[in-house]
């Protein structure tokens, strides 16, 4: 579905990801994980449109997507939910989710999508008509991904959807990622909580700092890397 | 005390000229950083439109000012700043400056020939007038207090913009994706609202709002000439920097405040003195902002809620013992 091959993206001359060939199949929960600084973020910066790669190509069922422009992409059925949530702070929660529908012609399933978004995360229908700034982390995060999924995205792209949340709201984030699993979303995960991504991934990406990638495998293909373990698991395991 | 009273009232039709341009300032400065400075000459668009269609009855000229002064905000997106989208706040700076100059200069040397076609010369004759409506200008008396049906026009097309531009920004699908483009204008992007769309909106809706200004200003002044839109542009963004620029209301009451002032100082110094009365206005600008940084309105604001919490305080403490 989407597919990366040899990009490479640059801040000025510094070079923020190299040579990334990377892959996701429909239906698949595909993580990417590495280091703060690793890149990773880039990555779904350059896939939505918002930054060019310098070189490589990018695909997307079939068709180049480099070069277009981020609402572009967002139509073409690719939604992110970015790092630190982005809602829209002086926007209800309610104008958050129909924003979310931007991208979309039928209006009525859209506002039908949107009702059942607020029975699924409870929150957001509690809270509806105040503030986006209001909500705490974790519900502005439930909101981000609502927000996303509105567009009814063929491939969802999150970028740590567990920074800065409590113990338990990180729980209810993987148990929202696997439900979408469950239903058939294509996921690409960015995540510094490699151990449990790696978990739910189907398969994961290691990024290495440069925006390498160093490993690339199944939760078990994995395991047998024996400087994986030490490198990455342990790290954030140890968390 | 009539008197007093007619002051205050023309000073509100005064101020919610401002008022509207400001917010037209406002709303482009949010959605995409520009400061536009070329706004003035909209109003001396539409001051021209209105002289040259002034045979064609007051409908036709206020149907063609509205349409000409619309199509020329969005033709300047496309042409001078839309190529600029990436570019810094200061580059559109400039940029503004430069269609202010280029057409106010067009207006100088009337190069498309229009206004001899329209059997007039702009810049080597007099100074152009809009005649003015008696009926709408001459003042009636209500117990002694004296008012013109200009003055209440104002004020109804005023409230009827305002709670049209409340309405569209909060109810419309356009207007939450306007308010977000102001808050996050690539977050806006990436969740599906078309640049082009919301920034074309954005000068449309200006566009309007600077007609109704148009109309409305020269109704009361009547001249027409090449730099009539920078007096009403000065004030308005002075007066939305002084309500704060970053959000709508903010600016307006910025704009009203700044406009009710002038037009205060207008009525009440020396004639002597008439001609500086923006040096006095502006003077009371730099006291704000010198002893009220961060403008009056937030200061206001931030009173408010205080008092509030000092309110509610109480009551909360009261319910948990």
């Amino acid at each position: 579905m989407l597919k990366l091959s040899d990009v490479s993206v640059h801040y000025g001359r510094i070079a923020a990801v190299q040579h990334l060939s990377l892959e996701v199949n429909k239906g698949e929960l595909v993580g990417l994980v590495g280091h703060n600084g690793a890149g990773k973020s880039t990555t779904l910066w350059t896939v939505t449109g918002v930054l060019r790669p310098s070189s490589g190509k990018i695909e997307f069922d079939g068709r180049s997507i480099v070069g277009v422009s981020p609402d572009a992409i967002l139509r073409f059925g690719i939604a992110l939910v970015p790092e630190n949530r982005r809602i829209f702070a002086r926007l209800t929660v309610g104008e958050n989710l129909r924003i979310g529908t931007s991208g979309r012609k039928d209006r009525r399933q859209a506002e039908t999508d949107l009702k059942k978004m607020c029975e699924r995360f409870e929150a957001l229908g509690q809270f509806f008509d105040r503030r986006g700034s209001t909500l705490s982390g974790g519900e502005q995060q439930q909101l981000a991904i609502a927000r996303a999924l509105l567009a009814r995205p063929k491939l969802l792209l999150l970028d740590e959807p567990t920074l800065g949340l409590a113990p338990l709201m990180v729980d209810r984030v993987f148990d929202i990622l696997a439900e979408l699993k469950q239903e058939g979303v294509t996921i690409l995960l960015v995540e510094q909580n490699a151990a449990r991504t790696i978990e739910v991934a189907d398969r994961t990406y290691v990024m290495r700092s440069g925006g390498r990638i160093a490993f690339h495998g199944t939760q078990k293909e994995l395991a047998n890397v024996g400087d994986f373990e030490t490198a990455y698991i342990g790290m954030a395991a140890g968390d | 005390m009539a008197t007093a009273v007619q002051y205050i009232l023309d000073s509100i039709a005064y101020g919610s000229l401002f008022a509207l341009m400001a917010m037209g300032l406002a709303l482009l400065f949010g959605v995409m950083g520009l400061m536009n400075f070329a706004y003035g000459e909209l109003i001396m668009a539409g001051a021209y439109t209105m002289y040259f269609t002034r045979s064609y009855g007051w409908l036709g000229m206020i149907a063609m000012t509205i349409i000409v002064v619309t199509v020329l905000s969005l033709l300047m997106e496309l042409i001078a700043f839309r190529p600029l989208r990436r570019a810094s706040p200061v580059t559109l700076l400039i940029t503004s400056f430069a269609v202010s100059y280029a057409l106010q200069e067009l207006a100088w040397t009337d190069v498309l020939g229009i206004a001899h076609r329209f059997g007039a010369t702009i810049g080597t004759g007099p100074q152009k007038g809009v005649a003015p409506y008696p009926w709408l200008t001459n003042q009636f008396s209500i117990s002694g207090v004296l008012i013109s049906k200009l003055e209440i026009v104002t004020w109804i097309v005023t409230i009827a913009l305002l709670v049209g531009m409340t309405v569209l920004l909060k109810r419309t699908m356009l207007g939450i994706q306007l308010r977000a483009s102001t808050e996050d204008f690539r977050m806006a992007q990436l969740v599906g609202v078309r640049a082009n769309w919301v920034i074309s909106a954005a000068f449309g809706i200006t566009g309007l709002l600077a007609s109704a200004v148009a109309l409305l200003y020269l109704f009361r002044t009547g001249a027409v000439a090449p730099d009539i839109g920078q007096g009403p542009l000065f004030v308005a963004f002075v007066g939305g920097v002084i309500g704060g620029l970053g959000s709508l209301p903010g600016a307006a009451l910025g704009g009203f405040v700044l406009g009710v002032i002038i037009n205060i100082l207008n009525a009440s110094l020396p004639f002597k003195l008439h001609s500086y009365n923006l040096l006095f206005a502006f003077v009371a600008v730099i006291a704000i902002v010198v002893f009220q940084p961060d403008g009056l309105i937030t200061v206001r604001a931030g009173a408010l809620v205080r008092l509030w919490r000092r309110i509610r305080k109480p009551i909360v403490e009261g319910a948990s013992a």
